[in-house]
Protein backbone atom coordinates (compact mmCIF):
# COMPACT_ATOMS: atom_id res chain seq x y z
CA UNK A 1 0.00 0.00 0.00
CA UNK A 2 3.00 2.02 0.72
CA UNK A 3 4.43 1.79 -2.68
CA UNK A 4 1.20 2.32 -4.16
CA UNK A 5 0.81 5.80 -2.63
CA UNK A 6 4.38 6.54 -3.28
CA UNK A 7 3.89 5.76 -7.08
CA UNK A 8 0.50 7.75 -7.40
CA UNK A 9 2.59 10.83 -5.62
CA UNK A 10 5.23 10.29 -7.92
CA UNK A 11 3.51 9.87 -11.20
CA UNK A 12 0.74 12.66 -10.38
CA UNK A 13 3.33 15.33 -9.11
CA UNK A 14 5.38 15.16 -12.35
CA UNK A 15 1.90 15.41 -14.28
CA UNK A 16 1.14 18.19 -12.17
CA UNK A 17 4.57 19.84 -12.61
CA UNK A 18 4.83 19.08 -16.38
CA UNK A 19 1.22 20.69 -17.03
CA UNK A 20 2.30 23.75 -15.06
CA UNK A 21 5.55 23.81 -17.83
CA UNK A 22 2.93 22.85 -20.77
CA UNK A 23 1.40 26.53 -20.08
CA UNK A 24 4.30 28.74 -18.91
CA UNK A 25 7.11 27.54 -21.11
CA UNK A 26 8.97 30.15 -23.21
CA UNK A 27 9.35 28.06 -26.07
CA UNK A 28 6.48 26.06 -27.40
CA UNK A 29 8.41 22.84 -28.80
CA UNK A 30 9.02 22.62 -24.85
CA UNK A 31 5.11 23.21 -24.51
CA UNK A 32 4.24 19.70 -26.62
CA UNK A 33 7.47 18.17 -25.14
CA UNK A 34 6.36 18.61 -21.56
CA UNK A 35 2.93 18.11 -22.61
CA UNK A 36 4.38 14.02 -23.63
CA UNK A 37 5.18 13.62 -20.27
CA UNK A 38 2.52 15.26 -18.55
CA UNK A 39 0.63 12.10 -21.08
CA UNK A 40 3.10 9.48 -20.31
CA UNK A 41 2.83 10.02 -16.42
CA UNK A 42 -1.18 9.92 -16.65
CA UNK A 43 -1.06 6.64 -18.43
CA UNK A 44 1.20 5.53 -15.39
CA UNK A 45 -1.74 6.72 -13.60
CA UNK A 46 -4.19 4.99 -15.25
CA UNK A 47 -1.85 1.52 -15.48
CA UNK A 48 -2.05 2.25 -10.88
CA UNK A 49 -6.14 2.28 -11.51
CA UNK A 50 -6.22 -1.03 -13.47
CA UNK A 51 -7.01 0.41 -16.55
CA UNK A 52 -3.34 -0.85 -18.40
CA UNK A 53 -5.29 -0.64 -22.07
CA UNK A 54 -6.64 3.00 -22.13
CA UNK A 55 -2.60 3.53 -20.52
CA UNK A 56 -1.34 1.61 -23.74
CA UNK A 57 -4.45 3.56 -26.00
CA UNK A 58 -3.12 7.32 -24.48
CA UNK A 59 0.55 6.51 -24.73
CA UNK A 60 -0.18 5.33 -28.57
CA UNK A 61 -2.53 8.00 -29.78
CA UNK A 62 -1.25 10.80 -27.43
CA UNK A 63 1.93 10.84 -27.33
CA UNK A 64 2.76 8.71 -30.98
CA UNK A 65 0.15 10.85 -33.01
CA UNK A 66 -1.48 13.34 -31.11
CA UNK A 67 1.77 15.21 -29.18
CA UNK A 68 3.63 14.57 -32.99
CA UNK A 69 1.53 16.45 -34.48
CA UNK A 70 1.66 18.62 -32.48
CA UNK A 71 5.38 19.20 -32.42
CA UNK A 72 5.03 18.88 -36.68
CA UNK A 73 2.92 22.20 -37.01
CA UNK A 74 5.28 23.93 -34.27
CA UNK A 75 8.37 23.03 -36.22
CA UNK A 76 6.82 23.70 -39.37
CA UNK A 77 5.31 26.80 -39.11
CA UNK A 78 7.76 30.08 -38.59
CA UNK A 79 5.80 31.56 -35.96
CA UNK A 80 7.69 34.51 -34.01
CA UNK A 81 6.80 33.20 -30.46
CA UNK A 82 8.30 36.13 -28.42
CA UNK A 83 5.68 38.98 -29.75
CA UNK A 84 2.92 35.52 -29.01
CA UNK A 85 3.98 35.76 -25.15
CA UNK A 86 3.14 39.72 -24.91
CA UNK A 87 0.68 40.22 -22.24
CA UNK A 88 1.15 36.90 -20.28
CA UNK A 89 2.42 38.31 -17.21
CA UNK A 90 -0.86 41.36 -17.65
CA UNK A 91 -3.24 38.48 -16.99
CA UNK A 92 -1.11 36.56 -14.55
CA UNK A 93 -2.49 37.74 -10.92
CA UNK A 94 -6.39 37.33 -12.73
CA UNK A 95 -5.52 34.32 -14.16
CA UNK A 96 -3.43 32.80 -11.09
CA UNK A 97 -6.85 34.42 -8.62
CA UNK A 98 -8.58 32.63 -10.74
CA UNK A 99 -6.84 29.15 -10.82
CA UNK A 100 -6.70 29.68 -6.65
CA UNK A 101 -10.39 29.78 -6.77
CA UNK A 102 -11.21 26.44 -8.97
CA UNK A 103 -8.86 24.57 -7.04
CA UNK A 104 -9.94 25.45 -3.78
CA UNK A 105 -14.05 24.87 -4.99
CA UNK A 106 -13.04 21.80 -6.79
CA UNK A 107 -11.26 20.62 -3.67
CA UNK A 108 -13.92 20.45 -0.93
CA UNK A 109 -14.62 17.32 -2.18
CA UNK A 110 -11.82 16.29 0.34
CA UNK A 111 -14.57 17.86 2.85
CA UNK A 112 -17.30 15.70 1.99
CA UNK A 113 -18.87 13.38 4.49
CA UNK A 114 -18.20 9.91 3.75
CA UNK A 115 -21.01 8.25 5.30
CA UNK A 116 -23.54 9.98 2.90
CA UNK A 117 -21.86 8.21 0.27
CA UNK A 118 -24.35 8.08 -2.94
CA UNK A 119 -23.36 4.13 -3.31
CA UNK A 120 -23.34 3.43 0.17
CA UNK A 121 -19.73 1.56 0.48
CA UNK A 122 -19.30 0.59 4.13
CA UNK A 123 -15.96 0.32 3.49
CA UNK A 124 -13.69 2.99 1.79
CA UNK A 125 -13.38 2.62 -1.97
CA UNK A 126 -10.21 0.74 -3.36
CA UNK A 127 -9.23 0.23 -6.98
CA UNK A 128 -10.62 -3.18 -7.56
CA UNK A 129 -8.22 -5.51 -9.81
CA UNK A 130 -10.49 -8.32 -11.43
CA UNK A 131 -8.91 -11.78 -12.85
CA UNK A 132 -10.71 -11.03 -16.48
CA UNK A 133 -8.04 -8.75 -18.16
CA UNK A 134 -8.72 -4.83 -18.46
CA UNK A 135 -8.85 -5.51 -22.32
CA UNK A 136 -10.67 -8.50 -22.34
CA UNK A 137 -13.61 -7.07 -20.47
CA UNK A 138 -13.50 -4.19 -22.63
CA UNK A 139 -13.96 -5.62 -25.54
CA UNK A 140 -16.67 -7.44 -23.93
CA UNK A 141 -18.88 -4.62 -23.32
CA UNK A 142 -17.67 -2.41 -25.99
CA UNK A 143 -18.66 -4.43 -29.11
CA UNK A 144 -22.09 -5.49 -27.80
CA UNK A 145 -23.42 -2.76 -25.27
CA UNK A 146 -21.62 0.43 -26.27
CA UNK A 147 -21.46 -0.67 -30.14
CA UNK A 148 -23.69 1.99 -31.87
CA UNK A 149 -20.92 4.66 -29.71
CA UNK A 150 -18.19 2.66 -30.93
CA UNK A 151 -19.67 3.23 -34.84
CA UNK A 152 -20.24 6.70 -34.02
CA UNK A 153 -16.67 7.01 -32.51
CA UNK A 154 -15.82 5.99 -36.14
CA UNK A 155 -17.66 8.22 -38.13
CA UNK A 156 -16.37 11.20 -36.13
CA UNK A 157 -12.77 10.07 -36.90
CA UNK A 158 -14.21 10.01 -40.82
CA UNK A 159 -15.38 13.56 -39.99
CA UNK A 160 -12.02 14.35 -38.61
CA UNK A 161 -9.81 13.31 -41.50
CA UNK A 162 -11.85 14.53 -43.93
CA UNK A 163 -12.46 18.06 -42.37
CA UNK A 164 -8.26 18.55 -42.33
CA UNK A 165 -8.05 17.35 -45.67
CA UNK A 166 -10.55 19.35 -47.41
CA UNK A 167 -9.40 22.50 -45.10
CA UNK A 168 -5.85 22.20 -45.79
CA UNK A 169 -6.27 21.13 -49.33
CA UNK A 170 -5.22 23.82 -52.05
CA UNK A 171 -5.19 23.51 -55.34
CA UNK A 172 -1.54 25.15 -57.28
CA UNK A 173 -1.76 26.58 -60.33
CA UNK A 174 1.07 25.09 -62.76
CA UNK A 175 1.11 21.68 -61.58
CA UNK A 176 1.19 18.83 -64.41
CA UNK A 177 -1.03 16.12 -63.55
CA UNK A 178 -1.95 12.88 -65.32
CA UNK A 179 -5.45 12.81 -66.89
CA UNK A 180 -6.54 9.09 -67.32
CA UNK A 181 -9.77 9.68 -68.82
CA UNK A 182 -7.98 11.62 -72.04
CA UNK A 183 -5.20 8.50 -72.33
CA UNK A 184 -7.96 5.89 -72.14
CA UNK A 185 -9.57 7.53 -75.34
CA UNK A 186 -6.06 8.00 -77.02
CA UNK A 187 -6.93 6.08 -80.63
CA UNK A 188 -4.47 6.16 -83.57
CA UNK A 189 -6.45 8.55 -85.38
CA UNK A 190 -5.28 11.27 -82.55
CA UNK A 191 -2.16 10.09 -81.34
CA UNK A 192 -0.50 10.19 -84.46
CA UNK A 193 0.04 13.33 -86.48
CA UNK A 194 1.77 13.64 -89.66
CA UNK A 195 3.51 17.05 -90.75
CA UNK A 196 5.28 17.91 -93.85
CA UNK A 197 8.71 18.59 -93.13
CA UNK A 198 10.89 21.33 -95.45
CA UNK A 199 14.14 20.00 -95.60
CA UNK A 200 16.90 22.23 -94.24
CA UNK A 201 13.65 24.05 -92.07
CA UNK A 202 12.35 22.26 -88.24
CA UNK A 203 8.78 22.06 -87.48
CA UNK B 1 -3.96 5.48 1.39
CA UNK B 2 -4.76 6.60 -1.79
CA UNK B 3 -9.05 7.41 -2.31
CA UNK B 4 -10.88 8.53 -5.07
CA UNK B 5 -10.57 12.09 -3.53
CA UNK B 6 -6.70 11.92 -4.21
CA UNK B 7 -7.18 10.99 -7.97
CA UNK B 8 -10.26 13.68 -8.41
CA UNK B 9 -8.29 16.32 -6.91
CA UNK B 10 -5.65 15.44 -9.25
CA UNK B 11 -7.92 15.85 -12.13
CA UNK B 12 -9.24 19.40 -10.51
CA UNK B 13 -5.09 20.22 -10.82
CA UNK B 14 -4.97 19.54 -14.31
CA UNK B 15 -8.45 20.65 -15.41
CA UNK B 16 -7.58 24.10 -13.44
CA UNK B 17 -4.43 24.35 -15.53
CA UNK B 18 -5.82 23.79 -18.62
CA UNK B 19 -8.21 26.30 -17.90
CA UNK B 20 -5.45 28.68 -16.33
CA UNK B 21 -3.32 27.56 -19.90
CA UNK B 22 -6.04 29.05 -22.08
CA UNK B 23 -6.43 32.24 -19.65
CA UNK B 24 -2.22 33.34 -19.70
CA UNK B 25 -1.62 32.21 -23.31
CA UNK B 26 -4.48 34.07 -24.98
CA UNK B 27 -2.68 35.01 -27.94
CA UNK B 28 -1.25 31.49 -29.07
CA UNK B 29 -3.68 29.41 -30.61
CA UNK B 30 -0.80 25.99 -30.72
CA UNK B 31 -0.99 26.48 -26.66
CA UNK B 32 -4.72 27.31 -26.27
CA UNK B 33 -5.28 23.73 -28.27
CA UNK B 34 -2.38 22.09 -26.08
CA UNK B 35 -4.43 23.43 -22.85
CA UNK B 36 -7.43 22.17 -24.32
CA UNK B 37 -5.55 18.16 -24.50
CA UNK B 38 -5.17 18.71 -20.83
CA UNK B 39 -8.63 19.26 -19.62
CA UNK B 40 -9.68 16.33 -21.82
CA UNK B 41 -6.85 14.28 -19.84
CA UNK B 42 -8.76 15.54 -16.49
CA UNK B 43 -11.54 14.54 -17.57
CA UNK B 44 -10.01 11.02 -18.72
CA UNK B 45 -8.27 11.01 -15.01
CA UNK B 46 -11.72 11.28 -13.52
CA UNK B 47 -13.44 8.89 -16.03
CA UNK B 48 -11.31 6.35 -15.11
CA UNK B 49 -10.92 6.96 -11.41
CA UNK B 50 -14.32 6.54 -11.32
CA UNK B 51 -14.64 3.34 -12.74
CA UNK B 52 -11.56 1.90 -11.05
CA UNK B 53 -13.33 2.29 -7.75
CA UNK B 54 -16.92 1.77 -8.49
CA UNK B 55 -15.76 -1.40 -10.02
CA UNK B 56 -17.62 -0.11 -13.30
CA UNK B 57 -16.11 -0.74 -16.73
CA UNK B 58 -18.33 1.79 -18.66
CA UNK B 59 -16.55 4.66 -17.07
CA UNK B 60 -13.25 3.37 -19.21
CA UNK B 61 -15.33 3.07 -22.40
CA UNK B 62 -16.31 6.73 -22.06
CA UNK B 63 -12.61 7.65 -21.58
CA UNK B 64 -12.38 6.13 -25.17
CA UNK B 65 -14.84 8.32 -26.40
CA UNK B 66 -13.19 11.13 -25.11
CA UNK B 67 -9.94 10.40 -26.64
CA UNK B 68 -11.87 9.79 -29.83
CA UNK B 69 -13.65 13.50 -29.61
CA UNK B 70 -9.89 14.95 -28.45
CA UNK B 71 -7.79 13.11 -31.23
CA UNK B 72 -10.09 14.60 -33.73
CA UNK B 73 -10.30 18.26 -32.52
CA UNK B 74 -6.30 18.33 -32.04
CA UNK B 75 -6.62 17.24 -35.64
CA UNK B 76 -9.42 19.91 -36.91
CA UNK B 77 -7.82 22.73 -34.75
CA UNK B 78 -4.21 22.15 -36.26
CA UNK B 79 -5.80 22.17 -39.75
CA UNK B 80 -7.73 25.56 -39.18
CA UNK B 81 -4.63 26.75 -37.45
CA UNK B 82 -2.33 25.58 -40.82
CA UNK B 83 -4.98 27.72 -43.18
CA UNK B 84 -5.23 30.73 -40.58
CA UNK B 85 -1.33 31.37 -40.45
CA UNK B 86 -1.42 30.52 -43.93
CA UNK B 87 -3.70 33.29 -44.97
CA UNK B 88 -2.33 35.79 -42.56
CA UNK B 89 1.05 34.95 -41.45
CA UNK B 90 0.25 34.61 -37.90
CA UNK B 91 -1.52 32.55 -35.04
CA UNK B 92 -2.54 35.62 -32.85
CA UNK B 93 -5.90 34.87 -31.36
CA UNK B 94 -7.06 38.73 -31.50
CA UNK B 95 -6.43 38.26 -35.15
CA UNK B 96 -8.92 36.21 -35.96
CA UNK B 97 -12.15 38.32 -36.80
CA UNK B 98 -12.36 37.68 -40.60
CA UNK B 99 -15.74 36.05 -39.89
CA UNK B 100 -17.33 39.49 -38.82
CA UNK B 101 -19.26 37.66 -35.55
Amino acid sequence: MVLYSLTFYLFSSVAVLSALMVISAKNPVHSVLFLILSFVNASGLFVLLGAEFLAMILVVVYVGAVAVLFLFVVMMLDINFVKLREGFLQYLPFGALLGIVLVIELGILFLTDRSSNIYNNQTPLQPIVNEVENTKMIGRILYTEYFYLFQICGIILLVAMIGSITLTLRDKGGVKRQNIDSQNTVDASTAIEKKKVNIGEGI
Amino acid sequence: MITLEHYLFLGAIIFTLGVLGIFLNKKNLIIILMSIELILLSVNINFIAFSAYINDISGQIFAMLTLTVAAAEAAIGLAILVVFFRNLGSIEVNKINQLKG
